[in-house]
This record gives structure tokens, C-alpha cells and sequence, in this order.
């Protein structure tokens, strides 16, 4: 399933779903950066509630566009992780460069667009 | 060594669309000693971290066949191979150590941190140009305990 994004000023968030990959991880790769030129958000939420598996190329997809932002000074935020992605979310320390709320993102914009 | 119970043995491309198969394939065959969702999860975890080592790193410029033998024993424990035949790895210390990574911007160089941390025990064991196995074993406690 392609990864949808909410543009709200300031704040892009991602919704990512299905299973991250080596496989899918570079199409959501590239839907978010070029949010991130385009909009260049303050806050990047990247949004996990309908990801179904993650592999460690999450955590390479989550940090690749932390260095993206970074650059510029942009914030990250991770919301909606599962059990398992957030065991394997853990192993990369990304609570030190990332914001993670267990709550899963309001997808109510979303469904009005 | 003890005989496994039950045993499957798969070869299929080193495809990343493969990725998926393969994990869930390993899955499928062990539901029948009736894991808990995170034992499954675990496993699935640790099978895709091996699998994307063989076709990112072992097959980086070709398309090789992958091959894992499941073995599930009656004490309930799993022991997966995942074996490549592509170019094998020079120093394992530091494939080993996190972080570290030949695979470019995009890859966090945690697969061995994650196939280590998801298993109970961890075997590598390679030959330059030859290839590599990555062994997993995985106790199952399962639902009844």
C-alpha cells in the first residue's frame, strides 16, 4: 500500500502501511523526501499504526530522513508503533534523535482529502 | 545432535520481492508448535534481517538462491539456516558489530543486532567468495505454558 501524507503548515505527517521492508522501504523513502524538499516540514511525524511488520530498514528509513530534516533544523516524531516494530525501533536508540508516541495519528484529514 | 521432528527445506531466488515469502514461509511452518505472537513475530523478524544480508550484501551485483533448512525439535526449539552461496564476508567481528555497515546511506547496519537480539543464539559462519550460513536458534515456550 503507497504511504499517504498530510501536509498541515508547518507539519508533514507520513502514514506508513503494510510491511517494511528492504523491499518497500525505498518507495516510502521517496514519497517522504519529497515532502520534505517540497514542504520542508518543522515536525516530521512518520506514522507506523497500519504497518503490519518492520525490519531494521525501518530504522534506516526513519534515520535517513532524520538526517534529511536534521539539516535544516526539522523535528521528528514517531507515533503508532506495534509491539514488534518498537522492539526493533529500540535496538537503534532513535529515542534520542526522534519523539515516539505509542498513540497512533489522527487519520480523520486524511480521509478528507 | 539430536534429530528434529520435523524439517523443511526451501531454495528459491534472491529476489528482494522474495523477502516477504520467505518470512512468512518459516512462520508458517513452525505455527504448528503453537508459538506465542511474539515468538512468531521474533522469528519473522530475525528470518527478514538474514534474508536481506544474503540479497543486499552476498548477491550485491547478481541474483544467487537463498537456502533455508527449518528444523524444529521436540523440546521446542527451532534452528533456522539461512544459507548464500555469493561472496561471503571478510571479517565477521565487525559485520557483527552494530552500526557498522558496507550497504550504503539507507541501511541502519543493525540486521546481526537484530538476528541477535530476535534469536537465542546466533551462528555465522563465512567464506570469502564462497558464501555464508547464518544459523538461528529459537526456543519455543508456545501458548500452553
Amino acid at each position: 500500500m503507497p504511504t499517504k501524507v498530510i501536509c498541515n503548515g508547518e507539519n508533514v505527517t507520513a502514514f506508513l502501511s503494510g510491511e517494511i521492508d528492504h523491499h518497500n522501504a525505498p518507495a516510502a523513502r521517496a514519497i517522504i523526501d519529497t515532502y520534505i524538499q517540497k514542504a520542508r516540514p518543522k515536525t516530521l511525524t512518520i506514522d507506523f499504526g497500519a504497518v503490519s511488520f518492520m525490519d531494521s530498514s525501518g530504522i534506516g528509513l526513519v534515520m535517513g530522513r532524520f538526517k534529511n530534516i536534521a539539516d535544516y533544523g526539522g523535528k521528528m516524531e514517531i507515533t503508532g508503533l506495534s509491539p514488534q516494530a518498537f522492539k526493533v525501533m529500540k535496538l537503534s536508540g532513535i529515542e534520542k534523535i526522534a519523539r515516539i508516541h505509542k498513540k497512533r495519528e489522527e487519520e480523520k484529514n486524511e480521509k478528507a482529502d | 545432535m539430536k534429530k528434529p521432528i520435523n524439517e523443511l527445506k526451501m531454495q528459491f531466488s534472491g529476489k528482494s520481492v522474495n523477502e516477504s515469502f520467505a518470512r512468512a514461509a518459516v512462520c508458517a511452518f513452525i505455527i504448528q508448535l503453537d508459538p506465542t505472537v511474539e515468538e512468531i513475530n521474533d522469528i519473522k523478524t530475525a528470518v527478514s534481517e538474514a534474508v536481506t544480508n544474503c540479497i543486499v550484501h552476498a548477491y550485491s551485483d547478481s541474483i544467487g538462491k537463498i537456502y533455508i533448512t527449518v528444523s524444529l525439535f521436540e523440546n521446542g526449539e527451532v534452528k533456522i539456516k539461512i544459507r548464500d552461496t555469493g561472496k561471503g564476508i571478510e571479517d565477521i567481528k565487525k559485520a557483527r558489530e552494530p552500526l557498522f555497515t558496507t550497504g550504503g546511506s539507507d541501511r541502519a547496519g543493525l540486521g546481526f543486532s537484530v538476528m541477535e537480539t530476535f534469536s537465542d543464539k546466533m551462528y555465522v559462519r563465512s567464506t570469502p567468495l564462497k558464501g555464508t550460513t547464518v544459523t538461528l536458534i529459537k526456543r519455543i515456550e508456545g501458548k500452553k505454558k
